[in-house]
């Protein structure tokens, strides 16, 4: 049974100036164990797929289709059922550490608390979790001690990850954990993430702009684009060889050191990422596409087999010549 | 070889803080050519917006001299006024840059009303946004920062800098804050100012993607040193130093390397080690070759300097012939 | 490399900044007339600020002197000869009322232009020059913040005579302090904007760099506060007359309940006495809270950054 499956997922949140579509009929399947990229900018819809999974939406907003842990419905389960899937089926490690953890309360005290919250352990017992889960990540245990604002970037990331961690999720959702980082922290991150879904078998969905980095992690890759997914396949085809033209142009914002053709020559897609209230009509990206055809700007196209494994919403797929 | 446009001279820059002097800049020489882009590569911490923030007068160098058109630059007023003419920045933060009661227009106006240039205003202003990629100009004069969108905005703070004609921008992560997909349009912007108007960039960045859009010579900073320059090419293809090569190693995609995780924090200018300063994580030393190549006391305790060692490309290591 | 012809291009910058600056004023009128609160605040000041300026025609100044009021009934209670009644010397209390409307509302402003031009003026001075100016000036406004105004104004109107001039004076110097570190602290903000740091990279001298960047910030602010320091500049005097410190010579509505007070209204239920400037200086207080409180949001600099 897969960890994840988003089935038709749309999502509109509700505000004084009208419906805003966030996500449009998004499809995504995660085994066990597999890491799937989602990458995009920002409006596409990405972060808002991360909150959604553990129905952590504004009251107000809609969500049409299914979102299903582990086979069940998160939005048809009861609140008591949600609140103990939180964290223990599928956890989030946030962009911005800084901002992700209780500035006032000790690291380690925030990871005992959500041990507690979910198991009936007592305060001793789950401090030796959280130690152990810290040393895991690499932060010494007489760090737990410490208050966010005194440990570096990187460290507060790896707080993050142990907190995710901390009630044994099967699906680790990440949503930009490597973005405000250097890179080498980055590196390192990823390295540490890497290790641990090898030794708990984690299943990630890992949630960035970075296609690069996706590329690196990543096993299967989907590209979002106002709300919607655009091209899906194995990692290193959708980046070395993207079908949709948007893909292609965040592919070129990566550049491959080495690479003659990317030498002196910056590309780059015109135009500015769509307002998710305000779509351009037919194919959103048609305003920005090098290849557009008068057709792209009445009708809309949905994601279609390019090559086996592949998946592009163009209609020049459809015509063959993509 | 044409005069350099910039001469940085052993430029220092220290602060105290509460945790005790912060040697932000400890010691940089570096020239800049008319008509080059030369990326300023490093991590946070090593000193590079510091360095070019002090080449503006924004920070104060305690010590070093800086040259620029071949006349000293002093830190009087005066002085930096003059060469604020023809040096000019722009910022990480477009949005946080342009003061959101200005229109566009005063913010591009701005540099030519300080420096009472001569001229009919708004068509400098008009030509200043056209040069920067908007137009037409006119639809984007009476727009607050807020109704446009990011990459735009750092379009018109380009305007505003090109404004006053300047032959050196320094560009702070021009693009780090900027949508992945709009970068291209930017950097190559930068690149036609080059190509077009002959003047010359220092890209500050940590993004060695960038360097290779579009950089005709790298310096690689770390703890407020250069550790190493030459031309973009040979510092990416064959990296001298240990500290390069780890941060190429770890771009991601870069199969032919392999991939070198410093441990460690990115370090603390206020407790710059003895020696050579990248000793406590480079990877010679904790392979134990700078042991078995007899240079270990001299990692530890010799302060090294830049030597070329291949054409116009140095570094500072002592494990290198 | 010029794409623009000469004559091609008609822009005006300051044809568009009034037309904006017109915009703006019709957008704030528009908030503001929803904000009902606000509207019924205003109009209660500009009622009273009305009374107090046609009071001479009003109210003849002899109502308020007991001299003249001898043949008057004592305590009489509210009539078609006397709207609000006699006190206990037979004055009008409705002469009373409109006269003492205009010293209250007269140091109250008064008051707080005092308090807001010293606060400003040590404010930004701290805030932009900063280092040595800024710990001399902040620690000149703690001595002056720790003075408690009651006491000075007893020491005051011990040592000088007692005058309206005196209550102003006194407020004014123990109120200026809040007020500067406000304007400091917002001074300090802005001072920290990248855009300030872009000014100087561009050459901006220091005058340009408040002129264009810290005043506009800081304006905003010193209107809200001005508008919530008259209340309370109005509530001190108030206090301060009721204890007996205010003018003798000149009648204000604590003076009012001063009288009344001392003259033992309350036990003999006179309400007529001490209610109207009771009332009165609720209404004016609330008045200038709700007028202040709306105007502070739709000014908010903090919104403004926003872009809403």
């Amino acid at each position: 049974m897969s960890v994840l499956e988003l089935h038709d997922l749309s999502i509109t949140y509700r505000s004084e100036r009208g419906d805003v579509p966030a996500v449009r009929g998004v499809n995504l399947t995660i085994e066990p164990g597999e890491t799937v990229g989602l990458a995009g900018e920002s409006g596409c819809g990405k972060s808002t797929i991360a909150a959604a999974v553990l129905r952590l939406l504004p009251k107000q907003t809609r969500v049409e289709g299914h979102v299903l842990l582990d086979g069940e419905d998160v939005y048809a389960m009861k609140p008591g059922r949600l609140r103990a899937v939180r964290w223990t089926s599928a956890a989030i490690v946030f962009q911005g550490a800084l901002h992700s953890l209780n500035p006032v309360q000790r690291v380690g005290h925030q990871i005992d608390e959500a041990i507690m919250l979910h198991s009936s352990v007592s305060e001793s017992q789950a401090r030796r979790k959280s130690n152990e889960l810290l040393e895991r990540v690499g932060i010494p245990a007489e760090r737990s001690r410490s208050y966010p604002h005194q440990l570096s970037g990187g460290q507060r990331q790896r707080v993050l990850i142990a907190l995710a961690l901390s009630c044994g999720p099967k699906l680790l959702i990440a949503d930009e954990p490597t973005t405000a980082l250097d890179v080498m922290v980055q590196a390192q991150v990823l390295e540490l993430l890497a290790e641990l879904q090898r030794d708990h078998g984690l299943a990630m969905l890992f949630i960035t702009h970075d296609l690069s980095v996706l590329t690196s992690t990543c096993e299967r890759l989907a590209v979002m684009y106002a709300g919607r997914i655009v091209e899906d396949g194995p990692s290193h085809d959708v980046f070395g060889d993207p079908i949709h033209p948007y893909s292609r142009g965040l592919a070129n914002a990566f550049p491959t050191i080495g690479d003659p053709l990317s030498r002196m020559n910056p590309r780059g897609l015109a135009g500015d990422p769509p307002n998710p209230a305000n779509l351009p009509t037919g194919c959103p990206f048609h305003p920005r596409c090098d290849r557009a055809i008068e057709i792209c700007s009445t009708e809309d196209v949905l994601l279609m087999s390019a090559s086996p494994g592949r998946h592009a919403a163009c209609v020049h797929v459809r015509s063959g010549n993509a | 070889m044409p005069e350099p446009l910039l001469e940085l001279d052993q430029v220092h820059v220290t602060f105290s803080s509460q945790r005790g002097t912060v040697r932000a800049v400890d010691g940089v020489s570096l020239d800049v050519r008319p008509g080059e882009v030369l990326a300023l590569v490093g991590e946070s911490g090593c000193g590079k917006t510091t360095l070019i923030r002090s080449i503006l007068g924004l920070e104060t160098p305690s010590a070093g001299a800086i040259t620029f058109d071949g006349r000293a630059v002093d830190q009087r007023q005066k002085s930096l006024r003059a060469l604020r003419r023809h040096v000019q920045m722009i910022f990480q933060d477009p949005t946080g840059a342009l003061n959101p009661r200005h229109t566009i227009y005063e913010a591009v106006a701005e540099g030519i009303r300080i420096h009472k240039m001569i001229g009919s205003e708004p068509e400098l202003v008009a030509e200043a946004l056209s040069r920067a990629g908007l137009r037409p100009p006119e639809r984007f004069m009476s727009r607050y920062p807020h109704e446009i969108s990011g990459g735009q905005r750092q379009r018109v703070l380009i305007a505003g800098a090109m404004a006053l004609n300047p032959r050196l921008l320094l560009a702070d992560e021009p693009v780090a804050s900027l949508d992945a997909s709009i970068r291209g349009e930017i950097l190559a912007l930068m690149r036609s100012l080059v190509d077009e108007m002959g003047i010359s960039i220092i890209a500050v960045t940590h993004d060695l993607g960038l360097a290779w859009n579009i950089a005709d010579r790298i310096a690689v900073m770390y703890l407020g040193r250069i550790v190493e320059i030459g031309e973009a090419e040979d510092v990416l293809a064959n990296p001298q130093h240990p500290y390069t090569k780890a941060l190429l190693s770890v771009v991601p995609e870069m199969d032919r390397m392999q991939q070198q995780i410093l441990t460690g924090e990115t370090p603390d200018p206020s407790r710059i080690p003895t020696g050579c300063r990248f000793h406590p994580r480079c990877p010679v030393v904790a392979s134990r070759e700078a042991e078995r190549l007899g240079i270990l006391g001299h990692c530890t305790g010799v302060d090294v300097e830049l030597v070329e060692r291949a054409n116009a490309h140095s570094s500072a290591c002592h494990a290198l012939p | 490399m010029s794409v623009i012809s000469a004559t091609s291009v008609a822009y005006s910058p300051k044809r568009f900044k009034r037309q904006r600056r017109k915009q703006a004023f019709r957008e704030f009128l528009t908030r503001f007339r929803n904000d009902r609160l606000a509207v019924a605040g205003l109009v209660v000041l500009l009622a009273f600020t009305v009374m107090a300026l046609i009071a001479p025609w009003i109210s003849p100044k002899g109502g308020l002197s007991a001299v003249e009021s001898i043949d008057n009934p004592l305590w009489a209670k509210p009539s078609g000869d006397y709207p609000l009644g006699t006190d206990h010397l037979g004055r009008s209390v409705a002469a009373q009322f409109v006269w003492g409307s205009r010293v209250s509302l007269f140091v109250g402003l008064a008051a707080t232009v005092l308090t807001v031009a010293i606060g400003s003026l040590v404010g930004i001075s701290a805030g932009f020059l900063g280092k040595w100016t800024d710990a001399i000036l902040m620690r000149f406004t703690d001595w002056f913040l720790v003075i408690p105004f009651l006491p000075l104004a007893i020491v005051l109107a011990a040592v000088l005579d007692r005058s309206v001039w005196n209550i102003v004076l006194v407020i004014g110097v123990t109120s200026w302090p809040g007020t500067a570190r406000l304007i400091r602290a917002q001074v300090l903000t802005v001072k920290q904007r990248l855009y300030v740091d872009r000014a100087r990279a561009l050459g901006a001298s220091r005058s340009h760099v408040i002129r264009r960047h810290i005043l506009p910030n800081v304006a905003p602010l010193i209107l809200a506060n001005v508008t919530l320091a008259v209340p309370i500049s109005i509530l001190t005097e108030t206090t301060l007359s009721f204890l007996g410190l205010g003018d003798p010579n000149k009648v204000s509505w604590g003076k009012t309940l001063e009288e009344a007070y001392n003259a033992g209204a309350i036990t003999r239920e006179a309400w007529w006495y001490y209610l109207p400037a009771g009332l009165g200086i609720v209404a004016v207080v609330l008045a200038f809270t709700l007028f202040g409180r709306a105007l502070e949001e739709i000014l908010d600099p903090r919104l403004r950054e926003q872009g809403r």
